[in-house]
């Protein structure tokens, strides 16, 4: 029993027609990029919304943002994508639908769309709890100064929240470009579909895999490398710091 | 609007979505917690040990799965077991693996990656005190750690370790890439064969979201139940 290494296989030209097989796995990065870097900036803007919303004193919007965390929180991403790509097309108005239906790279789209929001909803959870790791008194100093509600967020707690759930949100990120691979089961050609179709085409099974995982490695060692740099510019003096000291279940 | 829809198909399929599917869902989700939680505490322990090789391989491993998406282990593992399990029987081909079997080592030794952060974080929460006592009354490291960090380490992770089972849980739906009846994968197959996707992935996404919350609810209130008192 012998398996026939080949290394060599990455410089062969693809039968998809656009190049070599490294072009092929390049392509897929780039993909797992587009969607992972599109679908970050969404997760961002919501979940630091539907955060921020927990927090208020509000009973009607905590309800809602307690609402949105659960919702997407507990349903598989793999069935969330299903959700999108097929059961919300037929929902809508059949002209949208269809449109939708159509729409050139429609398994980006809905891609970006569903992490983007799945994601958001891990977002809102870790702002969540950075704005209640604050002291209470901050709040209220804030309040009694003169500052309205959104004032008070805006330069008093979000200032703090931010800069301390930094280390988790990292970790997010991270997941972000893992997750994208769940795209594949749309039909998006991103990294790990891009290996396992040169599996498929060349049969060189283990070194097109070893490939796509040094590249999520590497692409791993960036984000923590970049975001370590982003900690320690923007922490805040007097704190012990290096975050991230409660273990936290992921995957 | 949803007039065109055919909801009958649910109570049509559920004794075949419940009986294959969801059964194959939970045994792996529980196997693969069980084997995931002790090979996890494992590595836990050599990457806490004083063996500068066994901490340095275990969290080599551990940092390989966490970095790689849980889709291409599956893959990985789907190709690479049979020819690992051709290589230990010294067989002259690679040798057939069914579908079970395959999924369950993947989810094993890819949860333990993260159970093995979750126990070491456990296992880090007790003084160093109860180690050296241990010592001194005469106990080996097993002893040590067996009857004495161990115990205390899981009951203080046991809300982090079931939260990690629900996402296990939740996780094993990714078997559909190897086109195994899961919960999902048996839905999917109904939804193709009658055409009725919508139907389907609505009743699947309301049966996961119900077990789901229904777990992390109880993973909850056990949380409070396990909370220091004070404060």
């Amino acid at each position: 029993m012998k398996y026939n290494w080949n290394w060599g296989i990455f410089w062969q030209l693809s039968p998809d027609g656009r190049g070599t097989y490294l072009d092929t796995l390049i392509a897929g990065l780039g993909w797992t990029l587009a969607t992972a870097l599109s679908a970050w900036i969404i997760a961002l803007i919501l979940g630091v919304i539907v955060g921020v919303i927990r927090t208020t004193p509000v009973r009607g919007l905590r309800i809602v943002g307690d609402a949105w965390v659960e919702l997407f929180r507990n349903v598989p991403l793999l069935v969330q994508m299903f959700l999108w790509f097929f059961v919300v097309p037929e929902l809508l108005p059949t002209s949208i639908g269809t449109w939708l239906k159509q729409l050139p790279h429609s398994a980006f789209y809905t891609a970006v769309v569903c992490l983007g929001l799945y994601t958001s909803a891990r977002v809102a959870e870790q702002t969540r709890a950075g704005i209640q790791s604050l002291a209470r008194g901050q709040r209220m100093a804030g309040i009694a100064l003169g500052l309205t509600l959104p004032q008070t967020y805006r330069f008093v707690l979000l200032p703090m929240a931010l800069r301390i759930v930094l280390p988790p949100l990292t970790s997010e990120f991270l997941n972000v470009i893992k997750n994208s691979a769940v795209a594949l089961t749309i039909g998006l050609v991103e990294l790990t579909a891009s290996a396992r179709s040169i599996q498929e085409f060349s049969f060189q099974v283990f070194e097109a895999f070893t490939a796509a995982t040094l590249i999520y490695m590497a692409l791993n060692l960036v984000v923590v490398t970049g975001m370590r740099w982003i900690e320690k510019r923007v922490a805040i003096p007097g704190l012990i710091g290096g975050g991230a000291a409660m273990p936290q279940a992921g995957h | 609007m949803l007039g065109g829809f055919d909801w009958d198909v649910i109570r049509r399929a559920a004794p075949y979505l419940f009986r294959e599917g969801m059964t194959f869902t939970l045994t792996l989700t529980a196997l693969a917690m069980l084997g995931g939680i002790v090979f996890g505490t494992l590595l836990a322990m050599m990457r806490l040990g004083s063996y500068r090789a066994l901490a340095t391989t275990a969290s080599a491993y551990v940092n390989v799965m966490r970095s790689t998406p849980l889709v291409l282990v599956i893959f990985w593992f789907y190709f690479l077991v049979p020819w690992i399990g051709g290589w230990l029987l010294s067989a002259t081909r690679p040798i057939q693996v069914g579908a079970f079997l395959s999924s369950l080592i993947t989810f094993m030794m890819f949860e333990a990656a993260y159970y093995c952060e979750i126990m070491r974080a456990g296992i880090q929460s007790i003084p160093r005190g109860q180690m050296w006592a241990g010592y001194a009354l005469g106990l080996s490291y097993w002893q040590t750690m067996g009857q004495i960090v161990l115990p205390q380490a899981f009951r203080n992770m046991l809300p982090v370790l079931l939260t990690q089972t629900i996402i296990l849980f939740q996780d094993t739906s990714l078997v559909y890439v190897l086109s195994i009846t899961d919960f999902l994968g048996a839905a999917s197959k109904v939804a193709q064969r009658d055409g009725r996707l919508v139907e389907m992935y609505l009743f699947v996404a309301v049966v996961y979201f119900a077990i789901s919350f229904g777990m992390s609810s109880l993973v909850k209130r056990l949380q409070l139940r396990l909370a220091v008192p004070s404060r």
